[in-house]
């Protein structure tokens, strides 16, 4: 294995930087990684070889020329596949937008070009973010680099099992139910949900609007903290886009401390379908964070035991009108248009052959629930519950600076273990999904294996919302501390591959 | 809460605009069954006088200023369409024929 490939994005920025390495090195190194392990791993849908080259080239170019670099200039990511890129496929990992090339880039591919970070191509996801194991893509699952016959979890699986198999340094994820969080757990790398309306969402595929939230995936803590910085801010194409400073994040990230500060422990975040490793591991953070100065809280959030059913109505309703677009009139699929049909049967022949299980029962579920009779006790219902889990967040926040859980109830599972029963998979997001429903931010990073299996152990912090450097200082202190134990950093005990 | 039978799910998957196969239907009625009864736990929260929340944000008519900036060209525009004809997309039949 290269040296370049097992080098921090921070460590990479600065050495192109220097001029210790090129862009074109880095780059090289990297697609070299990727045709090594990608047949096995199948994190990339689709690597972008002549652009991320290019873009490596040009990068070097402006050095050359004394030009200024983007902060991550020359420091190669792998890009979930639900952001357009312009003139590169995007899919969502489904077939309804199989061979679709997108007109425009998103803001956030936008933001990425314009520091000057080299993108290597697109990442595996279950089909328009639907799902907790990347079965769910129309294109085949994606193994996980501890084990190649375990989920790397989802919807963002690609991207992290990309990190935890070193075919890139920087991934972007999204986060709906805990997308980024729950496969950062599972493979033993880094992911930040930030806060709702930071991270811009134009030209990112609709799947939940009011829940749906882009983020910066890593192997280290700083490094995520670089990527947040650059792709946050406030975006005009986004009508929900927070119009405010982004938090210092990386400034926190440099500086990790837990020292007097108050962590709260929710009770509700534990018991039966916890796994014993999994809660030993993160009693032992809370531990940890004790030995570092904090002073533990145990909190009382008793709407968090609705989260999951509130969530499972609010995301299925969302996507029925979201997806309301694939139509099959103007991109995308059209299947049995012979000219003796009507658009309407076009579009229901084109919906049944080009979307997934998961999707379809997420739409027709979402539709139920949004239908007269039905809407108030269960939409509306579950919109009451998301008044009760803000409440409990606020109350809380007012007595701890962060909440700690583990991020997911177990480790990686095997493949195909849960893929055809929808319930099971939809515990995987118990522990992350109250984030969501509330807007604020919430971190995984690795906090040990669990004895059982050997298999990464998550640890989730959460924040207030626009609090997220909050997340990077406790988590760099636990990342430090952690890695001092170990003798160095978890992944460092995977298996090669 | 009552369950979901087949035939609602056939009527459900007909508003969703999806022509779903025979086998289908009773696989996603199995299903459906079972998540709807595991989400209805919501209910219990139905008669208590709190404010829905639709969205994290306190939002309401979030505006840009009205600009001129470039936009995507026709060919552009027209990039993914299945079918199109004189610069439009080209849509089967929408009204019948009588």
């Amino acid at each position: 294995m290269s040296d370049i490939i097992k080098l921090t994005a921070a460590e990479i920025a600065a050495k192109v930087a220097s001029g210790e390495l090129t862009a074109v090195q880095v780059a090289e190194a990297h697609l070299a990684r990727i045709d090594a392990v990608d047949e096995k791993v199948h994190a990339f849908l689709h690597v972008d070889r002549e652009g991320a080259l290019a873009q490596a080239r040009e990068v070097d170019a402006k050095r050359e020329r004394g030009e200024k670099l983007g902060p991550l200039a020359g420091v190669p990511l792998a890009l979930k596949d639900i952001f357009t890129t312009k003139g590169v496929p995007t899919t969502v990992g489904s077939k309804i937008l199989e061979g679709w090339i997108p007109p425009y880039d998103a803001t956030l591919t936008k933001r990425l070009k314009d520091a000057d970070v080299v993108i290597l191509g697109k990442t595996n996801m279950d089909e328009f973010a639907m799902g907790s194991s990347t079965e769910n893509s129309a294109y085949g699952p994606t193994g996980n680099p501890w084990d190649l016959t375990k989920i790397p979890g989802g919807s963002g699986g690609g991207s992290s099992a990309a990190l935890a198999a070193y075919e890139a340094p920087l991934a972007i994820g999204t986060d709906t139910g805990g997308s980024i969080r729950q496969p950062a757990a599972v493979t033993g790398t880094v992911g930040v949900k930030p806060t709702y309306g930071a991270v811009s969402r134009y030209g990112m595929v609709a799947f939940s609007s009011s829940l749906d939230q882009g983020g910066p995936c890593a192997r280290t803590v700083l490094d995520a903290a670089l990527l947040h910085e650059v792709i946050a801010g406030h975006d005009p194409l986004d009508s929900t886009s927070i119009d405010a400073p982004v938090p210092p994040v990386v400034e926190a990230a440099r500086n990790g401390s837990v020292a007097g500060m108050r962590v709260g422990v929710v009770k509700q975040f534990r018991g039966e379908g916890y796994q014993a490793g999994v809660i030993q591991r993160f009693d032992e953070s809370v531990e940890l964070l004790k030995e570092l100065g904090a002073e533990i809280v145990e909190l009382d959030c008793p709407s968090f035991d609705l989260a999951l059913a509130a969530y499972y109505l609010i995301a299925p309703s969302e996507c029925s009108s979201n997806l309301a677009r694939f139509d099959a009139m103007r991109y995308g699929l059209r299947v049995g248009d012979d000219g003796t049909r009507s658009a309407e049967d076009v579009t229901a022949l084109t919906r049944e052959a080009g979307f997934g299980p998961e999707v379809k029962r997420r739409v027709m579920l979402g539709t139920y629930a949004l239908s007269s009779g039905y809407y108030d006790a269960y939409y509306g219902s579950a919109q009451k519950v998301r008044t009760l889990i803000s409440r409990d967040f606020d109350k809380s926040f007012e007595q701890v600076d962060v909440i700690v859980s583990p991020t997911t109830p177990t480790t990686a599972f095997a493949i195909g273990e849960r893929a055809d029963d929808p319930m099971a998979m939809y515990l995987a997001d118990l522990c992350t999904i109250p984030t969501n429903l509330a807007g604020n931010s919430a971190m995984s990073l690795p906090c040990g294996l669990a004895p059982e299996d050997n298999l990464p152990v998550g640890l989730q912090i959460i924040a207030p919302a626009m609090k997220d450097d909050r997340l990077y200082k406790v988590g760099a202190a636990v990342e430090a501390a952690f890695t001092e134990r170990w003798g160095h950093p978890l992944l460092e005990e995977a298996p090669s591959l | 809460m009552p369950g979901i039978t087949r035939e609602e799910v056939a009527h459900l998957a007909r508003l969703s605009r999806l022509e779903l196969k025979a086998e289908e239907l009773d696989h996603f009625a199995e299903q459906l069954d079972v998540i709807i009864g595991a989400v209805a736990r919501v209910s219990d929260v139905a008669d208590e006088d709190v404010p829905p929340t639709s969205h994290p944000l306190p939002l309401t008519n979030v505006m840009r200023a009205d600009e001129v900036r470039p936009s995507l060209t026709p060919q552009e525009a027209l990039s993914g369409a299945p079918a199109q004809e004189q610069q439009r997309f080209k849509v089967p039949q929408i009204l019948g024929e009588d």
